[in-house]
């Protein structure tokens, strides 16, 4: 006498990303916090020293962010016009700030108004920073110049009027105080030294260059511009080492992770993707609601930090060790080892009888009901709300093994109107899911047969199944699109793999699958 | 063609056992059923077969116990004779010819000194009575299935049935009364009789029904006065009746494979042992009620007691056709094919004993009859027995369900593990599955499978970083849309050939790139398969055209057409194909050579169903030109009786008759409580007398003089051979572990300075 086998479960693949030590690391950061500011916010910039504060950019104004604190613990809002580029000292005393007035502030970070006032740009300054030595200030500016500046008697060094357009970017050296580089909507990138009146070294990115960032060894450079992300060797006389086409729209920021692995670039695409600085390959991929305009790493990546065209900033914290075991420190405290153990490791002595201990087999609600040929009872329990909603495989399965069993239609026969709709809604709900629709179809043509007579007198039926019947339409337009899509694709791989029908077909059959995939997550879209 | 004379086609297990009700013997220990062209005795307690009582030339029809010596039995067979036999120790005792095929054979208790015999003749449709060499006939038109007759209490009156009528005849008066049911009844149910039985004690009928009624019949002694209660369970026919010997209960089977017990005039009351296996055929009872037996159409039988159960399997055979072919596991060398349905069952070719049921399919078996249900298909191992695949089908009108699974072995449960399941891997059936050979651990394994719908697929493991190993389509191949029949990986795995109809096509497995093709029309190919160890660059295959045909790889020529009737082709562990012709006659040859090497005809009656090159545990050594084929492997087939044959040399028969002589389990001796009691006293003492030879060789290593050995009464001495030996070694021992006791006792006892001389001549003769 065999036991009773239960209804087997079909474990469905997940559909989505791999699980990679990278995405875990990605993962483990808090849910966003957002705050509106006043307008887009085009520079976030975080203090090099302890606390790790952040000034943010938007608008006219200059907010000073704690680490934890949700309220600005600092606003700089003396900017007659639209700032930009608010960036710290190294010493995280002093910021500076371009605006749209031309002219270029310098504040201390405990007062409020300006201490210096960099008057000598004829347009928006967008560029701003301290050199290494942190007495001096680049400026870039709209009037295709880049200039050189004295802090402490605010006097202009030095000018520099190479660039043909708009200079946008830049980045000072922080090991040579001699060196910065500037990035133009001319589509280059020129590194000027100091001690000469001529840049030293140019490149040519061949998009308008939104963005610049030197590695920590300031060996590599990295450009953003257009859709391209771009790595320079700066040691072999600026040779291009890589180009990255990740984005489908300008990149407009670049960032590192804490030690240098990891490359981060923002996007207008609402996009920031994560890059594997040794191979240069896409490892994980952040959602934003909205374009974004700038993204700063903590020090630590302790919080990722992101400004967005649509005025918001997104905070996103790491979660504390004792946080990323939450679930398993939230789970019931369970009995002692000990507990166990008792008495399992009893030798039994040469004269006792030892009785067994009968295992009790644990059945399902459904697969009770199964056992016991009720066919109805298995269904309604497989119908049940939680089952129905959080489970759909489960009661796919119920559904399916009735099928096998040929009692389907005995158990979807003689329901009233509450029951019938309770399973019209689950199939109104999941005919469509790819992964249920084989087994769906049945039961659906079943209950048309079924209840044909019936139509026509209860009016929540009716909208259910009329419901049902534009489901169905719209999944067939959709499948004749994708479809035409498919025949499309296959043209072009024909055309670009003219070697043997042999190879076009295993293509086509994973283009299939591509567009299998692609069709399940459009059909959870639209749901 | 030559024919062999030293190898032989022998019968190795496999026959069906559930042909005939079985017979349990009164003392409920052995179980005797009807296999093939023997009787099969069977412990109950330890499912061992006993012994095979072998005369007959025909299938076995009908075992019976003998009424007035519960030690003899009587056996018939459809070669028209009936044997006495001494079941326990199995010696025929009698022969009686009745000279007309024998159906099925009945014996009453009640009349001494003779029996009553019961044998259908088709052609005739009589009954016959013998009584001693007389045959008169009792009734006429009578049906062939034995279920159908049945003796009534005291061995008064006999109930037979046919189509709608039931005969109750009266052995007394000879008379006989006939009452037969309408054909149909209101709802349509089908009153047809399937079965019948009469209660020991008591004058009631009992028959089954084919719409799954059973009938209680009573007062039939009267043409008109009787009547019949209904009892109704059972949704199809019921398969077989029974009642206790008491008569208090009524046992029933059908096609739900649900044993239901009834109580006598307790209609109501009812118990059931469900989910028993398969669709019952027969139920018995013991003569002392205290087991049931149940025979099953997979050819299984289980014994019931009311607390345990233990089940006797042969091998299952539940289908006509095995679809999975016949395999060797690796691992276990068991054979493996389809067993229960939805399981792989694993078969000792040593012991002819099913090892164990793989559960492939994981659902539950809806016992009824007209219900497609999931089968497995297809099965095959790779090299070293690490990893099974399987495939399943459920055809349901128009849909087809297909499931390839994937099995890794677990060492620590020894036994396969679902790995991987892959719903749907093709559109259409599956044709034919192989894994490449692997030829060493680093390169990765492949299974290929191919299917109806024009394409086969290469599957890989895959190793994920956090999941563990799991399997994954890598190739998709096709040829001009034709349909793929079947494929093989060469020796070494670096060829895949699959067959495309009539084209032969050559894959190199690294970059599954087609290397060539080969055709030889017309005649689509059947059967695939590369040569081995030196007969490795040719490629064999059968067509439907009958040709054996056989490519020599290096030059892509086609070497030997063989017209022949081909059955089947196997390839072989050496470098022998075999092949078997529809004249049921067998060849053997060697690919590199046109002329078989072996031919036999005519290896069994019926049909060959399937053949399975099975390799040897030891190689033979058998210098004989014609038998060196055997010496690495044997080959097994099965026949339509689902009979298990292979070919084997006269030596290895001797050999195995020697080994065959070893000690059945004794379990003569029933566990009483006075055994019990008994039996532990006596073993107490045996061991208690134990110590004195046991302890031989520890008294001798410490005895410095065996002259104490020499002083005990010879007749409580156990043998002098086994003393002997124990003596001499004794004092090997002594020589290599103490060198100076040695010295000692060579310096003062003259017995052992002569043993150990000796020993150090080899010599074999000791004085006593």
């Amino acid at each position: 006498m065999a036991s009773f086998k239960p209804t087997k479960i079909h474990v469905y693949p997940k559909l989505g990303e791999k699980v990679t030590q990278d995405t875990l690391y990605w993962k483990n950061y808090k849910a966003p916090i957002q705050i509106k500011q006043f307008g887009a916010v085009s520079n976030v910039a975080f203090s090099p020293v302890a606390p790790y504060n952040f000034a943010v950019t938007a608008f006219t104004r200059i907010h000073i962010y704690g680490p934890f604190s949700q309220e600005p613990i600092k606003s700089f809002t003396r900017f007659k016009d639209t700032a930009y580029s608010g960036r710290f000292r190294s010493d995280g005393q002093l910021l500076v700030a371009g605006c749209e007035d031309s002219v270029v502030r310098l504040f201390d970070v405990g007062g409020k108004t300006a201490l210096r006032m960099f008057k000598g740009h004829t347009k928006a300054v967008h560029l701003t920073d301290f050199t290494s030595d942190r007495y001096q200030i680049v400026t870039g500016s709209d009037d295709y110049s880049c200039r050189l500046w004295d802090i402490p008697n605010a006097t202009e060094l030095n000018t520099y009027r190479e660039h043909t357009d708009y200079i946008r970017c830049g980045v000072t050296s922080k090991l040579n105080r001699d060196l910065f580089i500037t990035g133009s909507y001319d589509h280059t990138v020129k590194l000027f030294d100091v001690r000469t009146d001529k840049s030293v070294m140019t490149m040519d990115h061949e998009q308008p260059v939104e963005s610049l960032l030197l590695y920590p060894s300031e060996g590599l450079l990295v450009s953003a511009g257009g859709r391209f992300v771009k790595v320079w060797d700066l040691l072999k006389q600026g040779q291009p080492l890589v180009s990255l086409r990740n984005h489908h729209k300008t990149v407009t920021c670049l960032c590192l992770s804490k030690n240098g692995e990891r490359l981060l670039s923002a996007s207008l695409d609402r996009h920031v993707k994560v890059y594997n600085t040794t191979n240069y390959k896409v490892v994980h991929n952040f959602d934003y609601p909205a374009s974004i305009l700038s993204l700063a790493l903590a020090p630590y990546d302790e919080s990722i930090v992101v400004g967005m065209t649509n005025s918001v900033l997104s905070i996103k914290h790491k979660k504390s060790p004792s946080e990323s075991k939450d679930s398993t420190s939230q789970q019931r405290r369970r009995p002692s080892y000990r507990m166990f153990v008792k008495g399992k490791n009893y030798i039994p002595k040469q004269d006792d009888f030892l009785v067994g201990k009968q295992v009790k087999e644990h059945l399902a609600k459904h697969d009770k009901q199964l056992k016991k040929f009720n066919v109805s009872k298995a269904l309604d329990t497989a119908l049940e709300s939680w089952t129905r909603r959080r489970k759909p495989e489960v009661t796919v399965a119920v559904i399916k093994e009735l099928n096998r069993r040929g009692t389907l239609k005995n158990a979807l026969a003689g329901r009233d109107e509450q029951e019938l709709s309770r399973i019209l809604n689950f199939l109104i709900g999941n005919l469509v899911d790819a992964r249920f629709t084989l087994v769906l179809v049945t039961p659906a043509e079943m209950i048309l047969d079924i209840y044909r007579s019936i139509i026509g007198q209860s009016p929540v039926i009716d909208r259910q199944l009329l419901r049902l019947h534009e489901l169905l339409e719209r999944e067939l337009d959709y499948q004749r699109e994708l479809l035409e899509v498919l025949g499309m694709l296959d043209t072009l791989f024909a055309s670009s793999l003219p070697r043997n029908a042999v190879e076009c077909s295993g293509i086509s059959g994973l283009v299939l699958r591509f567009v299998e995939r692609e069709q399940c997550s459009e059909t959870e879209i639209y749901q | 063609m030559v024919e062999h004379a030293d190898i032989r086609v022998v019968h190795r297990g496999g026959s069906k056992i559930n042909f005939r009700a079985p017979v349990i013997s009164d003392d409920s220990r052995l179980l005797l059923c009807a296999s093939g062209e023997c009787v099969k005795v069977y412990s109950t307690s330890t499912e061992e077969c006993v012994h095979h009582l072998r005369a007959h030339t025909d299938v076995v029809t009908g075992v019976v116990l003998r009424p007035s010596n519960h030690l003899q039995v009587y056996s018939c067979s459809m070669d028209g004779t009936i044997r006495l036999w001494d079941f326990t120790d199995a010696i025929l005792i009698k022969t009686y010819v009745i000279g007309q095929p024998i159906y099925s054979i009945y014996a009453s208790a009640q009349h001494n000194g003779m029996f009553h015999l019961v044998a259908v003749h088709l052609q005739q449709s009589t009954e016959q009575l013998v009584e001693a060499r007389e045959l008169s006939v009792v009734i006429s038109h009578v049906s062939s299935n034995p279920a159908a007759i049945a003796f009534g209490r005291a061995g008064e009156y006999l109930a037979s049935t046919k189509g709608l009528q039931l005969e109750v005849f009266f052995l007394k008066k000879q008379k006989s009364n006939r009452f037969s049911l309408k054909e149909e009844n209101k709802k349509g149910r089908k009153n047809t009789f399937s079965c019948v039985t009469c209660h020991p004690t008591d004058d009631c009928i009992a028959t089954g029904h084919e719409d799954g009624q059973i009938r209680l019949w009573r007062n039939f002694s009267h043409k008109k006065e009787y009547t019949y209660s209904t009892l109704h369970w059972h949704h199809t026919t019921v398969g077989s009746l029974c009642f206790t010997p008491e008569g208090t209960n009524l046992l029933s089977g059908g096609v739900e494979s649900v044993l239901v017990q009834w109580r006598y005039n307790q209609d109501t009351q009812r118990d059931f042992l469900p989910r028993l296996g398969a669709a019952i055929t027969h139920v018995t009872v013991s003569p002392d009620g205290t087991l049931f037996t149940t025979t099953h159409s997979d050819n299984s039988k289980s014994c019931y007691t009311l607390t345990a159960q233990a089940l006797l399997i042969c091998l299952y055979c539940s289908r006509e056709s095995i679809e999975t072919d016949l395999l060797i596991d690796p691992r276990s060398k068991a054979l493996v094919m389809n067993g229960k349905p939805g399981h792989l069952q694993f078969y000792s070719l040593q012991r002819d004993k099913l090892m164990y049921n793989l559960d492939i399919v994981q659902q539950e078996y809806i016992y009824q009859s007209d219900l497609q249900q999931f089968e497995v298909v297809k099965a095959a191992f790779n090299s070293s027995g690490n990893w099974l695949a399987t495939v399943e089908r459920e055809q349901k009108d128009a849909e087809l369900e297909l499931n390839l699974k994937l099995w890794a072995f677990d060492d620590q449960t020894q036994s396969f593990v679902l790995n991987t399941t892959i719903s749907a891997p093709h559109e259409n059936r599956i044709t034919a599955l192989c894994f490449s050979p692997a030829t060493d651990s680093q390169t990765t394994t492949v299974l290929v499978s191919s299917s109806k719908d024009g394409h086969f697929k290469a599957w890989q493991l895959t190793y994920l970083q956090y999941e563990g190993p799991c399997w994954s389509c890598d190739f998709v191949g096709a040829y001009h849309g034709l349909v793929p029949s079947c494929c093989c990986f060469s020796a070494d795995g670096s060829l895949l050939a699959v067959s495309f109809q009539e084209v032969v096509t050559v894959w190199s497995s690294a970059s599954w790139e087609l290397l060539t093709t080969l055709s030889q029309p017309p005649g689509d190919i059947r059967d695939l398969c590369f040569g081995q160890l030196s007969c490795s660059k040719y490629l064999l295959g059968t067509s439907t055209s009958n040709l054996l045909l056989c490519w020599n790889l290096l030059t892509c020529s086609c070497k030997i057409t063989a017209p022949l009737l081909m059955y089947t082709s196997l390839p072989t562990f050496a470098v022998i194909a075999a092949s078997f012709s529809s004249l049921l006659s067998v060849f053997v040859f060697k690919p590199s050579e046109p002329r078989p090497i072996f031919s036999q005809k005519a290896v069994c009656s019926g049909k060959v169903m399937r053949a399975v090159f099975a390799p040897r545990e030891e190689m033979l050594e058998s210098c004989e030109e014609s038998s060196q084929w055997l010496n690495r492997c044997q080959l097994y087939f099965l026949s339509q009786h689902m009979d298990l044959m292979t070919f084997t040399t006269k030596a290895e028969e001797d050999k195995l008759m020697d080994s065959s002589k070893q000690l059945v389990i004794d379990d003569t001796v029933a566990m009483t409580p006075f055994h019990l009691l008994l039996g532990k006293r006596r073993k107490e003492r045996e061991d208690s007398a134990r110590p004195y030879t046991a302890g031989l060789p520890m008294s001798l290593t410490h005895v410095s003089s065996p002259s104490q050995l020499l002083q005990t009464p010879a007749h409580v001495l156990p043998s002098t051979s086994y003393l002997c030996s124990m003596f001499v070694r004794s004092l090997l021992i002594s020589v290599t572990d103490n060198r100076s006791v040695t010295q000692y006792s060579y310096s003062t006892n003259t017995h052992s300075s002569a043993f150990t001389g000796f020993i150090l001549h080899g010599s074999t003769s000791v004085p006593k």
